[in-house]
């Protein structure tokens, strides 16, 4: 696969009670690209990353990934390249050991022990975890389990990463500590998020959602400076670009 | 509430103790696991109303916890949180087996007290050397022993899922009686009501968890098996630590040595 790209073309989801999801969204996300996914709660946001590794699958309309359908019959190549962190590092963290844990993604797609340690050791180092590798899951704090959560992704050398409210739940450092490592890597990232000056340091484009329809795709800049419509999307402009909370006026320094 | 609290920290205090660096530590696992069980196997098969000829078999999870340097009053206490079900197992013993056994004096020993005590015998013996086996060598690797020795491995994985959710799970229900015993002041708290709609709240939750863990897994891979890499290696010192005890287990099985002893001591001083 050369090209991590996703396409979803006038995808629409109805949940089994009849509640609408998704509304038919269409987008392009090109290879590399960092795409923030923001929205209300219940916009939709946690439907449509269902729909990106094929744990839902659209009621109408088409999505694929790197130019395979998300089908049954490709699902094993849509998972491989698509790598999802959970909101809740709990959800993700079920084997016994941080080393269990990061090794389960690579043991699963069959590769050789040998192979699997390094992956693993090196997917630990990246997200600066690997002393952790013998703790079992429970044991960790919050920004590690993240941390670990996101080792055990990395370990399968996915092409696309997929994040669900990654900043979500952490300390003010390790949110920092979060933000400065995802900068450093080359993925074609898609992260949902609440958290906007997040997006805005790491994602050069921003999707809206709101009751399961696109309103807004474009840059995260302009789109963040739009007061009326952050306002319509149930959002509210991010505190690194709002006027001096003391002052009043709009900082320049 | 914060009870439920400290029972969780005193769960994960075993795996601490199982990060141990002593020479029993690093023995394979499956010889731990195999020993403890034929230590079981040798307790549980005496007689009803046995008793004096099971007290030298205390000598194995002493050897352990000595061996192992584990802190013998903590698994004293873990043993006497567990001892209430095995009072109440054998209490009406005494009550229905009143043929006497033996005298003490003017004093009437019944079967029952004597077949009560061996229960209770039985249960200190066993409990301690599975709390001194999994404090040696941690719940999960237990857990994999289990595995390699050819239990099926959906049991397996059961019990590993256990002991990890055990402490989400444990976790929420302590935020919900958290929640529920801020806001009863002085009044019952309407009795048991909130306690039965807790319980159902804690189900719900679990099984939208386990929809998730299910869809992680998934995501990564999942096709029905758990790939665990953790090599084991059954060496000489297994195989030596093995026959030792099966010795040990034989010897005390077949010959009652308490009363071999009582004997000769009666012989030299008659």
């Amino acid at each position: 696969m050369s090209h991590h790209t996703i396409d979803a073309k006038d995808l629409h989801y109805i949940y089994p009670d009849g509640t609408a999801g998704l509304n038919g969204i269409s987008f392009h996300i090109g290879h590399g690209e960092s795409v923030a996914l923001v929205g209300a709660n219940g916009a939709g946001k946690s439907t449509l990353l269902m729909h990106l590794n094929g744990c839902l699958t659209a009621t109408q309309g088409g999505l694929s990934i790197g130019g395979y359908p998300v089908t049954a019959k490709n699902l094993k190549i849509v998972r491989r390249s698509v790598g999802m962190v959970f909101q809740d590092p709990d959800d993700q963290l079920f084997m016994p050991t941080v080393f269990d844990d990061v090794a389960f993604g690579p043991l699963n797609l069959g590769f050789p022990v040998a192979e699997v340690e390094h992956k693993v050791m090196q997917a630990l180092e990246t997200v600066g975890a690997s002393h952790l590798c013998k703790r079992p899951p429970y044991k960790l704090s919050g920004g590690e389990k993240r941390a670990v959560a996101i080792a055990a992704v990395l370990s399968m050398s996915p092409d696309i990463l997929v994040m669900d409210e990654p900043s979500a739940n952490l300390d003010p450092r390790a949110r920092r500590r979060l933000i400065a490592l995802l900068k450093t890597f080359e993925h074609t990232k898609i992260i949902a998020t609440h958290d906007l000056d997040m997006a805005m340091e790491l994602c050069q484009r921003t999707i809206v959602l709101h009751q399961g329809m696109i309103t807004a795709d474009g840059p995260t800049i302009g789109i963040f400076q739009d007061d009326a419509l952050l306002a319509d999307s149930g959002l509210e402009k991010p505190l690194g670009i709002q006027n001096c909370p003391r002052c009043g006026n709009r900082c320049t320094g | 509430m914060l009870n439920i609290d400290r029972n969780l920290f005193d769960i994960g205090r075993m795996d601490t103790l199982a990060m141990g660096d002593t020479p029993l530590h690093h023995l394979d696992p499956r010889a731990k696991l195999m020993t403890t069980l034929a230590f079981i196997v040798a307790v549980v098969s005496f007689g009803k109303y046995e008793l004096s000829a099971m007290i030298p078999f205390f000598i194995f999870p002493l050897a352990q916890i000595a061996k192992g340097d584990l802190p013998f009053m903590y698994l004293l206490r873990k043993v006497m949180i567990v001892a209430p079900f095995a009072l109440f197992i054998g209490i009406f013993n005494p009550l229905i087996d009143r043929e006497t056994l033996f005298r003490l004096g003017s004093i009437h020993i019944s079967g029952g007290w004597i077949s009560y005590l061996s229960i209770l015998m039985r249960f200190a013996l066993t409990v301690m050397a599975a709390l001194t086996l999994i404090a040696l060598t941690g719940f999960n690797t237990v857990c994999l022993a289990l595995e390699k020795l050819g239990v099926p491995r959906p049991f397996v994985v059961q019990l590993l899922f256990l002991y990890r959710y055990l402490f989400v799970l444990t976790d929420e229900a302590a935020r919900l009686a958290r929640a529920r015993s801020l806001r009863v002041f002085e009044s019952n708290g309407m009795g048991f009501k909130p306690f039965a709609s807790m319980v159902g709240h804690l189900l719900l939750r679990t099984l939208d968890r386990a929809q998730r863990i299910h869809i992680a897994m998934c995501c990564r891979g999942f096709e029905g098996h758990i790939p665990i890499l953790r090599p084991m290696r059954f060496g000489i010192r297994e195989i030596r630590y093995m026959t030792f005890w099966a010795m040990v287990f034989a010897l005390l099985r077949f010959y009652n040595l308490p009363m071999q002893m009582g004997l000769l001591i009666t012989r030299l001083f008659t």
